[in-house]
């Protein structure tokens, strides 16, 4: 076991490590550095201070060498500056990381309960009424756009019966309270929730409408095993291995993927950070998000694979 | 089970409402904007969202006021020639300058309390003068030769060259030398100061700040609270606290506005025309629209370059073709007025008897025959074997440039012009495509100016970007006119407003004969008041209404 986590520990480190050259070509070979922008939006830039900006900001050198600068920096456990802020990038990053896995941790376990559940129910009473009202809500929930059902739920909750604020963290100016932050979570979990339960449904009910015509599932009834234990301790725990990986790797894509539903509530997390970030040339914000998001998907796929070994006793890992 | 979670969920739902704080009273105006500033420098990286934001918590030297004419704000009086505070005289080298005196008011005090005097003036010469400081205009740091301090309150600037505006001292946003300049003297390299500046390291610094309000709050992205600065000595603001939040989505802004969670949206960061017009329709008996034209001048740049678009007639034929009376009225119900060039009618610079384009198909097909393309297969003109055929570039995403885009082009086919619609992102369009020139007919953008600012980068030769110069400058038709870029020094060097006047004249007169741009309209900002707020005047220009924040009054 221990080898095994070492193993892909290093691995994971050699993947980021190419990633982070990825990521810093990629930003750096976009059109248009800071200086452009800066330029294209003031009439009175002149060439020579198209000039003085780029050494500033260290941008007259090539890009491998600018790339190998950040490296040697962040062996050292510094990220660099934000361009744009002039704050150490790590500092601008921890409270937007800290806002988004509230609201992805809090969306991810909502959507995973409800899933599971309705996911289970439809496939047990398969080709029923039941059936196709969870088919159709689950339909719905991957259609839908996001912002579409945030920008709904805005008018309903917050326009229209001014049960909860329609955009931002907390109260401003008001003690930080529990209750208050909560209410400015609901709308965005809720968008969030929705957004995810509807993939995740279906792919619990495929997968257990597969095991429930499993040869081992018709014995166990044949035993006479309590339907509740047959489902849960036989069936879903069979089922849910290949909904464990989608899962796993749907929440890596979660952190850096609320992009929309940060922007709809005027909420500041990892997405919109990234987001902003890289259209604002600040490479070493937008690296430092995005090796983030890439260690936290590496890290949820090697959950995933020490899950399946406790899913099923077959799989071992060595 | 799954009725008493939703009663539950019902329950705790209507808790939190109830739990919500009573609605804000009116000793606190929040203003919904959808850009958030960078950071809090004055001088580094402007940006229109920064200049909204630090105008409520600071004042200028010198700004344009509603009336578009240049007044003090911190000063006590605009140096002109008249009042004697601006003399030209001859420099050492023989060369003409210019000795400008500038008088701090005395109840100019530092948010902390410690009185503005010329020693910050001098301070944030010294600093912006710095190229590696990367302070915004430095020709303006640059042509200030030096600061002699008279007295406390009292310095003369010394310009090395005579320039019409010696009194626009927007860019020149002093600094407090107090707190400053020991972070200055302490630098290690000159391009740390970004970072250790105390307006992005500490920028609830009370000294930061002279105007009527101090930044005491901020989350990046999110918000700014303003107080009120207990050294403010100019009219009292009604409100104790400003709130300026950001919500970059404006469909979400208009909802927060009509939720009651922000009371008021900027013009100028806010929402876009035609949601301000459908919300005008709705919401009219909540609100007082504003739709107010200013200095934003949509425009289509014509590559000069361009072997078809080199001949005059087939440009004067481009612009009869279209119809922009009937495209302003269409789709921003008149509230966007039709530009005959860059200068907007309240400008002083503006000329009254410039040429007017009218909306004559006919007139541009006659032109387009004498110009040699003659109508040919499906309806679009050919000229020795080739077809009439131009590519327009915008900004692609950007659903009003989208729409008049496609209205051209279908004006234009109607004349024989097949127009092929060729949009990039932003960030590919401006940062790429119109600073390397490589596009090959039509651009449509739009350029932001100050009131009576000659068109230095846009039309004199010098700025057409090429590789020889960096991709400097914006003159990106590539236009070329000895008698324009004489024009330009001229109108930059004259001090007689007469004169100078005249030398806008003809500007505008050789604009309309070569006709580089298609100038299409002046776009409009729309504001959003809620009919309890009073005292928001737009001011039409670059400077923002928060300037005038301490005018603005609850009833």
């Amino acid at each position: 076991m221990t080898r095994y986590l070492v193993s892909r520990l290093i691995e994971s480190v050699l993947v980021l490590l190419v990633m982070s050259a990825i990521i810093y070509g990629l930003i750096g070979l976009m059109p248009g550095d800071p200086i452009d922008l800066m330029a294209a939006s003031n009439p009175t830039f002149t060439a020579a201070d198209v000039e003085r900006l780029r050494a500033l900001y260290g941008l007259d050198t090539p890009l491998w060498q600018r790339y190998l600068n950040w490296l040697w920096s962040a062996l050292h456990l510094d990220f660099g500056y934000s361009r744009q802020t002039q704050t150490p990038a790590l500092t601008v990053m921890m409270p937007a990381l800290q806002h988004t896995l509230v609201l992805a941790g809090l969306a991810f376990l909502l959507a995973v309960t409800l899933a599971l559940t309705l996911g289970v129910i439809a496939a047990l009473k398969q080709r029923t009424g039941i059936d196709s009202v969870i088919n159709f809500f689950a339909f719905a929930g991957i259609s839908v756009p996001v912002f579409w059902c945030a920008l709904m739920l805005i008018i309903v909750f917050a326009v229209q019966l001014k049960w909860l604020p329609a955009s931002g963290m907390y109260t401003i100016g008001a003690p930080r309270e529990f209750w208050d932050t909560a209410r400015y979570m609901v709308l965005p979990v809720i968008t969030l929730t929705l957004a995810y339960t509807g993939g995740f449904t279906r792919y619990t009910r495929s997968s257990m409408v597969e095991v429930l015509r499993m040869d081992y599932i018709r014995t166990a009834r044949a035993k006479g095993v309590p339907p509740r234990r047959m489902v849960i301790r036989h069936a879903l725990r069979n089922a849910l291995i290949p909904v464990v990986t989608v899962m796993a790797l749907s929440f890596g894509t979660l952190l850096s993927g609320a992009l929309i539903t940060e922007t709809m509530f005027a909420q500041r997390g990892l997405g919109k950070l990234i987001y902003d970030s890289i259209l604002n040339n600040d490479y070493n914000m937008a690296l430092m998000c995005l090796l983030f998001a890439t260690a936290v998907t590496l890290l949820c796929n090697l959950v995933a694979d020490l899950c399946y070994a406790w899913l099923d006793p077959r799989i071992s890992i060595r | 089970m799954v009725k008493r979670l939703a009663v539950s969920a019902m329950a705790a739902l209507a808790f939190m409402g109830l739990a919500a704080p009573a609605a804000a009273q009116r000793t606190q105006l929040t203003i919904g904007v959808s850009q958030f500033p960078p950071n809090f420098h004055p001088s580094i990286e402007p940006t229109v969202a920064k200049s909204y934001a630090l105008n409520i918590a600071r004042r200028p030297f010198t700004a344009y006021d509603h009336d578009w004419k240049v007044a003090c704000f911190s000063c006590t009086e605009v140096p002109s020639l008249e009042n004697g505070r601006a003399k030209v005289v001859t420099r050492a080298d023989g060369s003409r300058g210019m000795e400008v005196r500038f008088t701090l008011r005395d109840d100019m005090l530092w948010g902390d309390g410690v009185p503005m005097t010329s020693k910050d003036i001098a301070f944030t010469h010294e600093v912006g003068r710095n190229p590696a400081m990367g302070f915004n205009n430095p020709e303006l740091f640059d042509n200030i030769e030096r600061i002699e301090v008279v007295d406390d309150k009292t310095v003369v600037m010394h310009l090395k060259r005579v320039r019409y505006d010696f009194d626009h001292l927007w860019d020149f946003q002093i600094i407090p030398e107090h707190i400053e300049g020991p972070v200055y003297r302490a630098l290690a390299s000159p391009s740390e100061y970004g970072r250790q500046t105390a307006f992005n390291r500490a920028p609830t610094t009370a000294g930061l700040y002279n105007g009527p309000y101090l930044v005491s709050e901020f989350q990046a992205g999110q918000y700014i609270v303003y107080t009120r600065n207990p050294h403010w000595k100019g009219m009292r603001p009604q409100f104790d606290r400003v709130i300026l939040r950001t919500i970059e989505n404006t469909a979400v802004l208009q909802q927060n506005l009509l939720s009651g969670d922000i009371d008021f949206v900027s013009g100028e960061l806010g929402l876009t025309l035609d949601q301000g017009l459908e919300m005008a329709k709705r919401n009219a008996d909540r609100f007082n629209f504003v739709f107010e034209p200013g200095l934003i001048y949509e425009h289509i740049d014509l590559n000069m370059d361009n072997p078809i678009l080199k001949d005059r007639r087939v440009r004067y034929a481009l612009l009869h073709a279209i119809n922009r009376d009937q495209l302003s009225e269409r789709l921003f119900e008149g509230r966007q007025p039709v530009a005959h060039s860059w200068v907007n009618p309240r400008d002083r610079g503006f000329h009254q008897g410039i040429k007017r384009f009218a909306n004559d198909p006919a007139l541009a097909r006659r032109l387009l025959d004498e110009a040699g393309w003659r109508p040919g297969p499906g309806g679009v003109r050919v000229k020795d074997g080739q077809r009439l055929t131009l590519e327009f570039a915008t900004t692609a995403g950007n659903r009003i440039r989208e729409l008049v885009q496609q209205a051209l082009q279908s004006q234009w086919r109607d004349v024989g012009v097949d127009v092929v619609i060729k949009n990039e992102p932003a960030r590919t369009f401006f940062g790429q495509t119109m600073r390397q020139r490589t596009y090959s007919g039509l651009a449509m953008y739009a350029w932001s100016s100050s009131p009576e600012s000659p068109p230095v980068v846009t039309l004199r030769s010098d700025n057409i970007p090429t590789q020889a110069n960096g991709f400097s400058g914006s003159n990106y038709p590539g236009f070329s006119n000895a008698r324009m870029d004489e024009l330009i020094n001229l109108t930059l060097q004259e001090l007689d407003g007469e004169k100078r006047k005249g030398y806008w004249a003809e500007m505008q007169n050789i604009y309309a004969d070569e006709l580089p741009v298609l100038p299409l309209y002046f776009r409009a900002d729309v504001f959003v008041i809620p009919k309890w707020l009073t005292g928001v005047r737009p001011t039409g220009h670059f400077m923002s209404t928060t300037l005038f924040i301490e005018q603005w009054r609850a009833n």
